[in-house]
Formats: structure tokens, sequence, C-alpha cells
């Protein structure tokens, strides 16, 4: 049997911003893990994911991130992911500042 | 201080402009990223972990009170009001947007500084003993020599494309403070029978394959010195492993032929190319030379130095740790720490570099410095004005006196920006300097250098830390390894790993058992860190570090 497939979110940085951004399930890109589309299926992320590298002109290297369920959509699994997401430790800049204005 | 010629100026402006219509057909979409991130990466910009960054060299590091408060403004009208200074000599920006990156860039220009080649795989910014043409022990003042290497090296046509990056040190000192031997080329000042020369090293470095240099040649004429090292950088560009990028550095290429066989390609390849050089690059080193006179220093009384010096504790704490013997006795060279406890080592707000360029100008001759070791030095300070200037200085919080101490960390940016790293730096030296500082225990332990990487790539220098502290993702969680008696002096050694790694919750309650250890295993307050490292040897400290394994072993 195939080893169970790890969920994933196809992420890159904005070519413009540099800041993290993500793929959603309405072909948008959004700069919150939450509203991310996620993957369960390996077929699916692979076309997902050449769906996002043809957006040269928006965004620069995508790759797909391994994330698990969470009750508001995707949670990194990864603790790399987790700052991708938040922002660095020693300073509130990032997306967390972002978060806090919105 | 060197100031840049027409050619110079228009070199520079000709690069930014062509890197400006790079952006622009990025931008518009003419070029893909695989074809312009080779274009950005020569020209300093990165795409790190949650935005671009851009490393802007300062060459030996040398600014001007002007680049300064340049090196300001680019920090806020651009950034998020603060930049980073490295273990390079470089500053980083971490919050550029692509599009302003062209004005940044030209701003630089108009203060005569670039990010050219402060990435790829070509000669980076060429680093110096932070002290040079003000310390009391230097034979010279190797700042010309640098600025001839930055000049030979920039857009230099062989060396753009080269197996891997490349890094030149130079001192002019005995004492190294520009760890020289861990450089792919580090260049000691000598002397034989009265005339001026280099020691050349070649083959140090640190990363995933860290070495001490070795010595290619005891003594260069100081004529000889450019066309000797073109034959060294060119030797290696034919020879160096262009097949495996982790086997691709000097200290490889070196290692894998022995030095003997390097060496002898070296001189074949130095009679080839010798007569290339016909006294043009001495004539420039001639010109570049009188930019460097030392500045018309003020004569005066030093009593109110005296005076406060006895009077004032704090004053006199922050004198015995962050002033170093200036070549004049009535002047010193002021360490200004950046490293405030509990702040993020080598960043400085846009307000504290507009201060401390004001400073410069007040009582510096309007010079400054920035060490390897994530500090800004005003080199030429007449003592009559260090009470004035510390008080200035500590209520701007640039007053900490911890030079040479347990806070005064080198801690690369770590997974808290940098797109390679392995685990987070700049928290774990947080905490270590919040830490000896609740103590109270720092200036009794006194000097002990402490280097954080968060990764293998060693940008944090951790190999030649007394300690050193190396972060790396084991199994998706963020683990410490520790590695004891390293040295980045002109005794450098690599440090010895202690055991297994620590996690992020364990690694300063760790340190804290090292330094305690320390403490009861000294001779006296005299024996450093280190001294006592090479005495008894890494047992003490390891079982201190691991004191399960020592119960074991006892129980056994």
């Amino acid at each position: 049997m195939a080893r169970k497939f790890t969920p994933k979110v196809v992420t890159a940085n904005h070519l413009l911003e540099g800041d993290v951004i993500y793929l959603t399930a309405d072909d948008r890109w959004t700069r919150n893990l939450s509203e991310a589309e996620m993957i369960d299926d390996e077929a699916h992320a692979d076309i997902r994911l050449l769906f996002a590298a043809a957006q040269q002109s928006v965004v620069v290297g995508p790759y797909l991130a391994d994330v698990e369920a969470g009750a508001n959509g995707p949670e990194p699994t990864h603790f790399r992911e987790d700052f991708r997401r938040t922002g660095p430790s020693n300073y509130f800049h990032g997306k967390q500042a972002a978060k806090a204005e919105a | 201080m060197y100031k840049y010629n027409e050619f110079d100026a228009a070199f520079l402006a000709e690069r930014n402009r062509q890197f400006r219509a790079q952006v622009e057909r990025r931008i518009d979409g003419s070029l893909t990223e695989d074809e312009f991130r080779p274009l950005r990466l020569m020209n300093g910009l990165y795409l790190q972990l949650h935005a671009y960054m851009l490393r802007v060299a300062i060459p030996y590091g040398t600014l001007s009170s002007d680049q300064m408060r340049q090196l300001a403004l680019l920090a806020e009208k651009w950034d998020k009001g603060y930049g980073h200074f490295t273990t390079r000599q470089n500053i980083q920006y971490n919050w550029p947007k692509l599009p302003d990156v062209p004005d940044m860039l030209d701003a630089l220009a108009e203060v005569g500084l670039h990010a050219i080649q402060t990435s790829g795989n070509c000669i980076r910014n060429v680093t110096a003993d932070h002290f040079a043409g003000a310390a009391a022990d230097e034979l010279i003042d190797p700042r010309p020599v640098a600025e001839l290497l930055r000049q030979w090296s920039t857009d230099h046509p062989e060396f753009q494309f080269m197996p891997r990056k490349f890094k030149i040190a130079i001192t002019g000192s005995p004492n190294d403070r520009a760890v020289v031997a861990a450089h792919d080329i580090g260049l000691r000042a000598v002397q034989k029978n009265g005339e001026i020369g280099f020691e050349v090293l070649v083959g140090g470095g640190l990363g995933r394959t860290p070495m001490i240099g070795k010595v290619i040649n005891p003594f260069v004429a100081k004529e000889d010195l450019l066309p000797y090292l073109e034959a060294i950088v060119s030797t290696w560009n034919m020879e160096g492993r262009r097949d495996n990028k982790y086997k691709a550095r000097i200290k490889i290429t070196v290692h894998e032929q022995g030095l003997d066989t390097f060496r002898a390609k070296v001189e074949e390849r130095y009679a080839a190319v010798r007569d290339q050089f016909r006294g043009y690059d001495q004539k420039l080193l001639a010109e570049i030379e009188q930019y460097f006179a030392a500045p018309a220093y003020r004569d005066g009384d030093v009593a109110a130095y005296t005076t406060a010096y006895n009077a004032d504790p704090v004053f006199r704490a922050w004198v015995d740790t962050n002033l170093t013997a200036h070549k004049r006795a009535d002047h010193a060279i002021v360490t200004i720490s950046i490293k405030a406890h509990g702040k993020t080592p080598g960043d400085a707000s846009a307000e504290q570099m507009r201060l401390m360029a004001h400073l410069a100008d007040k009582y510096a001759y309007g010079e400054l410095r920035i060490s390897h070791e994530q500090n800004v030095i005003l080199p030429h300070v007449h003592k009559s004005d260090l009470p004035a200037l510390h008080k200035a200085l500590k209520a701007a919080g640039l007053g900490t006196a911890n030079i040479g101490l347990v806070s005064d960390i080198i801690a690369c940016p770590g997974m808290d920006y940098c797109a390679l790293a392995t685990a987070r730096s700049i928290p774990i030296a947080q905490q270590i300097a919040t830490r000896i500082d609740e103590l109270k225990i720092e200036r009794e332990v006194g000097e002990l250098k402490i280097k954080i990487s968060g990764c293998i790539n060693a940008c944090g220098h951790h190999h030649v830390g007394h300690i050193g502290i190396l972060g790396l993702d084991r199994a998706g969680v963020e683990n410490y390894q520790i590695t004891l008696g390293g040295d980045h002096t002109e005794t450098a050694a690599i440090g010895e790993r202690a055991g297994p790694g620590f996690s992020y919750d364990q690694i300063v309650p760790a340190i804290e058992r090292l330094i305690t250890a320390y403490l009861e295993l000294r001779t006296s307050a005299e024996e450093r860190f280190i001294d006592a490292y090479r005495r008894v040897g890494p047992a003490p400290f390891k079982a201190a570090l691991y004191p399960e394994a020592e119960e074991k072993a006892n129980a056994a």
C-alpha cells in the first residue's frame, strides 16, 4: 500500500513584497495560512504546484509545505513553516504585526 | 578615508542603472526568476524567509559619518527603521520591497557604498581589523591594501563565476582581530629586514568543514602581493571542484591536493602573471594610501578623563571593557556595544545610527568602524571627550559595558530571518545575555566569547567561539550543539564538540552550568575561560553539561 500522503499547502514569496503567501482553493494568493487550500491528494498537489509555478509575475519559489488540519484551517507541522506564517521572534514584525493591524 | 574617483562613481552608476532595468524587466515579466536570481544576487539582493534582504558591503569595516547617516536613511525610508550589522562587516536590511531596491542602491551610491559581490561565487567584501589605522599594536594600516583588493576584485572578469564564494581578510597587527585564519585567504602584515610584507594564509574557513588557514607563503613583499593573490585565486578557479558545492571551497582544494602541491601550482601561475602587473597597482596603492592618512589629532589635557574614571563607577566599568589602546597615548579606541542585554546582537535603529554618526563628527574625526563581532567603533577619541561621549551613548541605550564579556555574543540571523537556517540564533543570544545580567556575574566571569550559528554554514563563527553553539533541526525540533575551546585570534583553533545537543529550552541552562563550572575550577580571576579549558581539558565541562551521565558513571 502507498505511504499515507501528508497534507500540503502551496506556499511561495510574493514577487514585489517578498512576503509569504499561500494558494487558495479559488486560485487566489492569500497572506493567511488559514485561508490556504489544504491538499490531501498527491496528484492534485502536483497540479496545484504547476499552476503556482506558472505565475512567474506574481510569486517566487513556490513549493509544497506539510500541514495538518486545525480548527481554523491548515496548521504547520514544522517550526520553519510556523515562523514563516508568524514573523521573527525578536521583533513584532511581519505577519504577526499585519494581523494585529487588520 | 577613501573617496570614490570619477571611475568608481561612473562604474557604480552604470551598474545601478543596469540593475534598475533588470528589476523592471523582472516585474514586467520579461525575465523569469531563474534568469533574474543570479542578477539580483550579484547586487546583494536575497530572498529570505519573510521578505527580501539587501546586504550592503562596508569595505574593510570603515564608514564615514555621512555614510552611517545614509545607512540610517535607508533603514527609515525603505525598511523597518533598523539595520543588522553582520560578521562579514556588512549591513543587512531585512524588509526591502523589490521595486524600492534600485532607489536604495542609488542612495548608497551617493555616499560611495554598494551591495556588489555581497553574494555569488566571486570575491566577497574584503574584511579587516576593525581597529585598523588606530591600534597601538599595528605594524601598518591594512586598509589601503584592502581598498586595492576591493578595486581589483570588483567586477574582475576572470573571477565572477568561480567554483564558490571567496573571502579575504587582512590584518596589519600581530594580534589578529580579523579571524584571518578562517578565510579563504588571510593576510597578516609582517616585517622582514625592515621591509613590510604579508604572511599569506590559504584554505581557512568555517562552515560544514572547518579548517584553519595554512601559511602558503611566510613573506610576500607589498609590491608582489596583488599578482600573488591573483595567482592563488586563478589557480583555485581552475583546480577547485565544480562537481560538488560542498567540496568547492579552496580549503578543500588545498586539503585534497596538499599544501605543497597547491603551492607549486600557485608559484607556476605566479611566474606567468607577475609581468602583467607592471607597477600600475603600486601607483594606485600609493594614491589610495593618501586617503588613509591619520586625522589631525588634537592635543589636550586628559585630566577630565582621569577625574571621571576615579569618580564614576559606571564610566569606569565602561572604560575597562569598551576601550582599546590607541597608537596615541592621549586618544582611545571606543567600541560601542550594540548588544545591550536582551537586544538583538548587531542591530542598530536609525536613531542610534544617526546618533553614532553625530558623535563620530563631534568626538572621532567623523570616522566609524564596524567589527565582525557586530559592534560599532569610534577609532579615534581624545580621552578628555570620553566622559561626554559615554553620557551621550548611555542616554541612547548604547552605553552597555560588555565588550569581550559573556553578553557580547556573535549571533547570525538564524531562522528568524534566514532561509538557510535550521534553528533560531537570536533568541538564544538574547536569553543568555538576559540571564547573565540577572545573575550579576558577568564582570566576575570576564572574557568569554560565545558565538552562535543557526546552521552548519557557521555565519555566527561558532567553531571559533570559546563556547560555540550550533542550532540544528533534529527530527523537526530545534536542537543546539555545543563546541568548546575555539579561538578566533592569532592562535586560532576549532572548538571540539562537547556531546549531545540541547533543546531550545535547555540550551541556556546548559550554558549557565558551563559558566558556573568554570568559576569553580579557575585558579584565579586572571585565568580566562579559554585558559582554564586549555589547562583542564573538556572533562569537567562535559561533567557540568551532562550531570546525568556523570551520575551514571559514578554509580557504575
